[in-house]
């Protein structure tokens, strides 16, 4: 399991924040209950199975959306 | 690829169709000619409607109604029925809202961002050749050596292996005199080395460090949710549906196209979700830049409702710093007296034993033999063949020394006045009584008179330390009650026995063995000078244990729960008078109900702001 934290550039309608937690909620491997998307720090923090996803996979779900992705780190849990 | 390059230059998508809006109102009342009018009119639409419309599809994807899908709707509704007009001014104040958004919620999240550029970015690493390199912090790990030369940012938590220097710590303690490291000190993450060079080894590194925790509080913070917020967001996400369908059905009933898109562009829920995380981020910002922690909007709730505060003990009032305030003597040779108590209690540790040292301020020292410590009660020793016994009432008993009727008054005086007492006998009889007592922190009683203004009830002091000194602290500054004699049991005791009186307590202290009080208090707040124990159990952090920022944080959680509330009720009114005008006037259309709905999202922005400058 690994957890990434990514920042996004500054989110500006709470509304952003519905869309990017259903679209990485959606990707599998991803471990829905650990999904956060936070709205005044704009980031996003989530737990994911690395043998069933990528976090470049996250980024470009998150991209697709419109979306910038300024920084991703990644962590083992 | 296509679409984000579009949503990218959205703003200038905003501006050209602004311009044709104008243009074509030019050619409609300055030259009559409305065909034109309505051809920069459509243009003006399909350049707004283009970016929404992604939006709006890309929200779709992932099974989001949201805003956008609203508008899109609407938009098109109106295209359809070749309102060109409303259609045109509908998409471009619906941008430009965005735009406008934008940029204030820049402002409003400005001091947290400020906050958080101040983390150290670079690093100079040692290699296994010994030389040192740049590196990204993030490529450092524990037992890393690192170079912090003059002016630059120490990367990580760590301990000084070589060199010398000032560090201004203000990052994390709020103070910025500059404090001197060595060999073998601390130094922490985010704090400026403002002379010197220091090799350090990295002990705790990323958001492991203090400063890495302080950040993370923080940015947590500006995004927790009270429980009204979580109603509100699942409301939200029920709430957009609702209103397309609420669409369709006025469509249904009345075949007006019209009405039903124009309940679409009221329906857009914007101020009432907007509302409260603005407030919050403005008041948790301006807290953060004055040197106080406040751990999310439930704690800013509770904390404004607060009528009674009970601090841990004399130390956080007083400097914890105990200095000789009463002395009186028995003999005319005072000189030697002072010499014989200084020499003995310069072979001792105990608070009291320095305060007298420090008081009589002797460079030299006499010989002192025989020295023998009694524990609870002072030394006996022998200073120049004669017996020395300093210590309090108990040991004078206990060594058979006499205490005459004048002796015994001075006693009571003296213990009345708050002092603790040394007494000094030589060869068997009384010389000297001293009182002792600890210094009130300067600023302190204007700090409690301010408490009182924010209409704070009680304001207890919670003690281990004898009665008399409590109530003597009690009275100097003003608190309406003190208890001494307490274990750490006893506090947390007597916070739940206010608690069952039904008042909402916030206790303050130092997080070091007080944690159980902390914890059950609804309110805990940290005398924090960047202790990780501090920043964890508590509700509420004081940077650098200034006592002086508690009527500041009271103010600005009163004045952050009044704008929230302020924000909910300019939201929730105008729901309401979009609504009741749609239904009841004449004059509402989309174009107009987009106006107030935009405005209402900027209006909540501003007043959030306003929490910037509390001070």
């Amino acid at each position: 399991m690994q957890k990434a934290t990514i920042q996004l550039e500054t989110l500006t309608c709470p509304s952003c924040v519905q869309k990017i937690d259903s679209a990485v909620k959606s990707l599998k491997g991803v471990e829905k209950e650990s999904v956060k998307v936070s709205f005044n720090s704009s980031k996003v923090k989530l737990d994911f199975d690395e043998n069933q996803l990528t976090a470049e996979a996250v980024v470009k779900a998150i991209t697709a959306l419109g979306y910038d992705v300024k920084k991703t780190q990644v962590k083992p849990v | 690829m296509m679409q984000n390059w579009i949503l990218r230059k959205k703003n200038i998508w905003m501006l050209i169709g602004g311009i044709l809006i104008v243009l074509a109102f030019v050619s409609h009342y300055g030259f009559t000619n409305t065909q034109l009018s309505h051809v920069l009119m459509m243009i003006a639409s399909v350049l707004g409607a283009v970016p929404i419309a992604i939006q709006a599809y890309q929200a779709l994807k992932v099974k989001v109604v949201s805003i956008d899908v609203l508008v899109t709707i609407a938009v098109t509704g109106a295209f359809i029925i070749q309102a060109y007009e409303e259609s045109a001014i509908v998409t471009f104040l619906f941008l430009f809202g965005a735009y406008l958004e934008q940029r204030t919620l820049n402002r409003t999240r400005s001091a947290i961002r400020e906050l958080t550029e101040m983390a150290p970015e670079r690093a100079l690493k040692q290699l296994d050749s010994g030389e040192f390199e740049e590196v990204d912090v993030d490529e450092v790990d524990v037992g890393d050596v690192l170079l912090v030369k003059t002016g630059a940012k120490v990367p990580v938590d760590g301990t000084v292996l070589s060199g010398e220097g000032h560090i201004n710590e203000a990052s994390i303690t709020g103070e910025s005199v500059p404090v001197s490291k060595w060999k073998d000190t601390q130094v922490f993450a985010g704090t400026i080395l403002e002379n010197g060079t220091l090799q350090i080894v990295a002990n705790r590194v990323g958001e492991d460090t203090t400063f890495g925790k302080i950040i993370e509080l923080v940015e947590e913070a500006q995004d927790s949710k009270s429980e009204a917020e979580r109603f509100i967001d699942r409301f939200s996400k029920y709430y957009t549906p609702a209103v397309l369908v609420l669409g369709f059905i006025v469509w249904l009933i009345s075949r007006d196209v019209e009405l039903a898109i124009t309940i679409l562009v009221l329906g857009c829920p914007g101020a009432l979700v907007i509302g409260v995380p603005v407030s919050n981020v403005a008041g948790i910002g301006n807290g953060a830049r004055h040197g106080v922690l406040l751990k999310g909007s439930e704690v800013i709730q509770d904390f404004s409702k607060v009528d009674s505060i009970v601090f841990d003990k004399t130390g956080t009032l007083t400097l914890g710093n105990p200095k000789v305030a009463d002395t009186k003597f028995y003999t005319d040779e005072v000189d030697q007296v002072l010499a014989y108590t200084t020499s003995v209690e310069n072979e001792s540790d105990h608070p009291l034993a320095k305060a007298v040292v420090e008081h009589i301020g002797a460079e030299r020292f006499l010989p002192v033999e025989r020295t023998n410590v009694v524990k609870g009660g002072g030394i006996v020793a022998s200073v120049d063949e004669h017996i020395i016994v300093v210590g309090n009432q108990a040991l004078m008993d206990q060594e058979n020394i006499p205490l005459s009727d004048g002796v015994r008054e001075d006693i009571e005086t003296f213990q009345n006045k708050g002092n603790s007492l040394v007494l000094i006998s030589v060869d068997g009889s009384i010389r000297a009584l001293m009182g002792i007592r600890d210094q009130i922190r300067p600023g302190v009683p204007d700090v409690l008179q301010r408490l009182k203004k924010l209409r704070v009830k009680n304001l207890i002091v919670l003690s281990g330390d004898h009665q008399g000194t409590v109530d003597r602290v009690a009275r100097e500054i003003g608190l309406t009650e003190a208890h001494g004699h307490l274990l750490p049991a006893d506090k947390s005791a007597y916070i739940k026995q206010l608690q069952d009186r039904g008042q909402i307590v916030a206790f303050v202290g130092d997080g070091v063995n007080d944690s159980p009080s902390l914890a059950l208090a609804d309110i805990g707040i940290a005398m924090g000078n960047g202790t990780d124990v501090a920043i964890e159990t508590s509700d509420v952090v004081l940077m650098n244990s200034d006592i002086s920022r508690l009527p500041h944080a009271l103010g600005l959680t009163k004045a952050t729960a009044r704008n929230m509330r302020q924000n909910i009720m300019i939201a929730v009114g105008v729901v309401l008078f979009l609504l009741g005008s749609v239904f009841f006037s004449e004059w509402m259309n989309m174009s107009i109900g987009m106006l107030v709905h935009e405005a209402s999202i900027l209006l909540v922005i501003l007043n959030g702001m306003r929490l910037l400058r509390y001070r």
